[in-house]
């Protein structure tokens, strides 16, 4: 039985997510969309938080809710006017986003809720220490993950690189 | 009551399909981006849901949305610049007007 | 000694591979020059060795009874493709292989010289090319080396292809004239489709020994192990299974023997290889590119197209003249191609204009001689006229006709070139009347004639005489018919004698000079090849050059003299001289007979000018039936069904294409969309199915 604090908690990071979710792809204003981003990515941090994933939470904020957003807000504010709000959205198109977005949540639905059975597990949070993360991160045995961690490094620097070369001026 | 998988893998799944209504729907491309990232979020936040819940001993799950992150960090840098280099072409980043390559 | 022999080889392909890469950047002078030394230097280490293989005594070349011996100086393993057949590379020495030697080297070695002064022109201008004639002429003297050394029929095939190419790239030296493109062209498909025979035949015998016998198909075309000669040296260098000859006789001619067509394997396998040896020695019908192949220039016609590449056709039938004698059926096709191209050559030189055609044409009767005299040789006793006939006499004097007809023919063709260099044209009506301003060369021309009409003592007399010994051993008719080509040859020689040198005063085109000898690089040739032409005839053949290395007759200088037959040499004398006389009558004088023969036979005489129009026959075979009625449908069905059926592909895929590119609207959403729902459909598809 959970505790009545852990169920509060629950719900508000819930109730976050979608209502901020539901905010920032229905928002007109470009900066205040990215805003609500900013605001689901932290309600994402707070369940992993919640799930003692607590490293992780950590690399969210800071690469997610730091390091993206703030480039999406820079981006914005290089290619926006001032003032300006999306335009009006044509019902044909907005009908389709509806279309596509609700089938995909009800199959979603469908699929986990006729699979409730096998959601009832509730296993004891534990912190994976740091130790463990770092030794799994760099670690070239079974289920260690150093040749993804360097092909991601190789990516990061391609992407820098590729990054510099689309963007520069000519 | 108990909070189990299923309590945050829907709150996940309605990210994820307000991410598919932003995808379609939006004509600004970093609106359109904002909609990519909570799509790809929603999958992290399931990747972590089911290693804390059904497999608990093991830590895949979470590097595997750790590594996400950070391909998804790469993926916004460049599609940024991208955009950066679109809006110099056209002095606008609607969708719309990139079609030069259609048939 | 004998070991230098590597350098027979090595030394011509050096000098190719040198000529050939860095001729260029070397002065024409010196490119000639070096050409030349390494022919000399070659030619001297051909001739130690055939000397010590003739002379020494030495116990690997002739045993204690006399006979000479096979004797492999090296055999090196080239391509093994499994334990029963492997291809290798060596040098035999044998005695119709060091007599090849020393006729390959000499008259390449005269041709090297004589190019130095030949492929020039009067003032003294080199040629453009000179460096890569040059660096031809010694690849062709490398694979015709090759060629006479083989150990195997595979070597042999290499080499045999090898002076295909080469003396493809030689008549097609002046690559500018369409007409010596054209040549070359022709030279190298006929004498290919032939050597398509040779390989087929190969392939037969290879089949059946690899496959019906046990035997080793290496050993089976080994030559050492096919002839009877005992074998010395050998044993060290490899194994030969004893007795592959008697294996191989019976397994074709035993009472088991596959049969084909009614005849044995063994015969379709010899008259297929036969038929490379016809196309390179230009026998009927496959002798059309010969004439041709006169566009070349004429020191090379002299090495390649008279004395040394055209006779690999007869080497090859004495090489495998074992395998001939047990299957006398490919003999007697032998001498009967033999007989009909010589007579058939000698009828068409009697009339032709240009006079190198004149003496292609008296190549291929003369090769048709050393053909009909292997055909007739056979293993037993035989009587012509009154005396007996040494065993395996044909065989002895088609070797000595190919000798003395190389010396001779070389030195005819030399003088043509000489007189072609000095009035700058093939055409006799051009020349008559020369003999006061070209005194070398007419006397040493007249020699030419002398010797291959078979006036003694020249050297053909004494090797025609023994060629029609042989005929006359064998058959009375054959014996007839090759004399009266023996006449004609007298007759068509000195109708080309006369016309060039008599027949009437030569007139000195306007603004020429009087026509006149040529430099010493093309006399010495002329007189060394003359001074040979009358000794050659002197060189006791029978003692050094057998069937099977048996010697028939003594080894003394008088000894072909005291062996003739005079009965035979009687006949042949008289009608050489009834020729000769007839052609004076006609030719020495300008008169009118020669117009009035060509006017009372004139059917004949057109037959005869246009080579029983068998390249008019070729034309039509090749291009009314074989491009009309096969190629033509072929490239029908080609055109209109195989790549209509391509066509018809791509234009379904570009209009299929044209149909739906509307679907790539650049509306990115849509693309999205068409996705989702997509994925959606199949993630819906699959829960209902896993539900």
């Amino acid at each position: 039985m959970e505790s009545l604090g852990s169920i509060i908690t629950y719900w508000v990071i819930a109730l976050a997510i979608v209502v901020f979710s539901i905010l920032a792809v229905t928002s007109r204003k470009i900066l205040r969309s990215a805003t609500y981003l900013l605001f689901a990515l932290f309600a994402t941090a707070a369940v992993y938080f919640k799930l003692d994933y607590e490293f992780l939470g950590g690399v969210q904020i800071a690469v997610y809710a730091g390091g993206i957003v703030v480039m999406v807000v820079f981006a914005i504010l290089l290619t926006t006017k001032p003032g300006e709000n999306s335009a009006l959205l044509v019902s044909r198109s907005r009908i389709r986003g509806l279309v596509a977005g609700l089938a995909a949540l009800v199959i979603g639905a469908i699929s986990l809720l006729t699979r409730c059975e096998l959601f009832v597990s509730q296993p004891a949070m534990s912190n994976p220490d740091m130790k463990l993360i770092g030794s799994t991160l760099m670690g070239s045995g079974h289920g260690q993950y150093l040749l993804p961690f360097e092909a991601v490094s190789i990516l990061l620097l391609a992407c820098i690189i590729g990054g510099v070369v689309v963007a520069r001026k000519r | 009551m108990e909070i189990t998988a299923i309590y945050y893998l829907i709150p996940s799944l309605i990210m994820f399909a307000c991410g598919v209504y932003g995808f379609i729907t939006r004509r600004n491309m970093i609106a359109m981006l904002i909609s990519l990232e909570l799509m790809l979020n929603s999958v992290d936040l399931n990747f972590v849901v089911f290693n804390r819940f059904l497999f608990p001993g093991q830590l895949d799950g979470m590097f595997f949305t750790l590594f996400a992150i950070a391909i998804a960090a790469a993926e916004t840098a460049l599609a940024i610049a991208i955009l950066v280099n679109v809006f110099r072409a056209n002095n606008d980043i609607d969708v719309r007007d990139i079609c030069k390559m259609k048939f | 000694m004998v070991t230098s022999a590597i350098l027979i080889l090595t030394i011509p392909l050096l000098m190719f591979l040198f000529l050939g890469l860095a001729g260029k950047y070397l002065p024409h002078k010196w490119a000639g020059i070096l050409g030349t030394l390494g022919m000399g230097v070659t030619m001297v280490i051909a001739y130690t060795v055939a000397f010590e293989y003739f002379f020494s005594g030495n116990q690997s070349f002739i045993d204690a009874a006399g006979n000479r011996l096979q004797h492999v100086v090296f055999n090196q393993d080239w391509l093994n493709f499994y334990d029963r057949l492997t291809i290798r590379i060596g040098f035999l020495l044998d005695p119709i292989s060091a007599m090849m030697l020393v006729v390959i080297t000499t008259i390449s070695f005269m041709v090297h010289l004589y190019s130095n002064g030949y492929m020039r022109d009067h003032h003294g201008v080199w040629e453009t090319g000179f460096q890569r004639f040059y660096a031809f002429l010694s690849l062709f003297s490398f694979s015709m080396l090759g060629l006479v050394v083989a150990t195997n029929i595979f070597q042999m095939y290499i080499f045999w292809e090898l002076v295909g190419a080469s003396s493809y790239l030689l008549i097609g030296f002046y690559y500018t004239k369409p007409s010596a493109v054209s040549a070359s062209k022709k030279a190298f498909i006929v004498t290919r489709f032939a050597d398509l025979g040779f390989l087929i035949g190969i392939l037969v015998l290879s089949f059946y020994v690899g496959f019906y016998g046990e035997g080793n198909i290496t050993d089976a075309f080994t030559f050492t192990s096919l002839t009877s000669v005992p074998v010395e040296g050998i044993a060290d260098t490899y194994q030969v299974s004893e007795g592959t000859a008697s294996m191989i006789k019976n397994l074709f001619t035993g009472s088991a023997a596959p049969l084909f067509m009614g005849a044995s394997v063994l015969t379709w396998a010899l008259v297929l290889i036969f038929m490379g040896g016809m196309g390179k020695s230009a026998m009927m019908p496959l002798h059309i590119w010969l004439p041709d192949a006169m566009e070349g220039p004429t020191p090379v016609s002299a090495l390649i197209h008279a004395a040394t590449m055209v006779v690999a056709g007869v080497y090859l039938v004495a090489r495998l003249f074992p395998l001939y004698l047990m299957e006398t059926a490919a003999l007697d096709i032998v001498t009967v191609v033999g007989a009909l191209t010589a007579l058939y050559a000698a009828m068409v030189a009697c009339t032709q204009i240009d006079i190198k055609r004149v003496l292609a044409f008296s190549t291929i009767s003369q090769i048709a001689f050393m053909m009909v005299s292997l055909g007739v040789t056979r293993i037993d006793h035989s009587v012509a006229l009154g005396h007996e006939v040494h065993e395996g006499l044909g065989y002895m004097a088609s070797m000595f006709h190919l000798f003395t007809h190389a010396m001779f023919k070389a030195l005819l063709f030399l003088g043509a070139g000489a007189l072609i260099h000095a009035i700058g044209s093939n055409d006799y009506t051009a020349m008559h009347g020369l003999r006061k301003y070209m005194p070398i060369t007419h006397i040493t021309f007249l020699i030419g004639c002398l010797a291959i009409a078979g006036i003694i003592p020249f050297a053909g007399f004494f090797s025609k005489d023994e060629i029609l010994t042989a005929c006359f051993g064998h058959s009375t008719v054959w014996a007839i018919w090759m004399t009266v080509v023996a006449g004609l040859t007298a007759f068509y020689m000195f109708r080309l004698y006369f016309l060039i040198f008599w027949w009437k005063e030569h007139k000195i085109p306007e603004g020429h000079h009087a026509p006149h000898d040529q430099p010493w690089t093309m006399s010495l040739p002329l007189i060394i090849l003359a001074v040979v032409s009358c000794f050659a005839g002197f060189v006791p053949f029978g003692s050094l050059v057998t069937w099977n290395g048996h010697p028939i007759t003594g080894s003394g200088f008088f000894t072909n003299l005291e062996n003739l037959n005079w009965g035979v040499a009687a006949i042949s004398l008289t009608v050489a001289v009834v020729a000769i006389l007839v052609a004076m009558k006609m030719y020495k004088e300008e008169n009118p007979l020669p117009a009035r023969m060509r006017a009372a036979l004139p059917r004949l005489w057109d037959w005869c000018h246009h080579r029983f129009y068998w390249d008019e026959l070729y034309q039509f075979i090749t291009h009314r039936i074989i491009f009309g009625l096969i190629c033509k449908p072929i490239a029908w069905f080609d055109r209109h069904i195989i790549d209509g059926t391509m066509d018809a592909f791509a234009a379904v895929t570009n209009k299929a294409s044209y149909a739906i590119r509307g679907l790539q609207s650049g509306n990115v959403h849509m693309y999205v969309w068409f996705y989702l729902i997509g994925a959606l459909l199949l993630a819906a598809v699959t829960m209902i199915c896993v539900l």
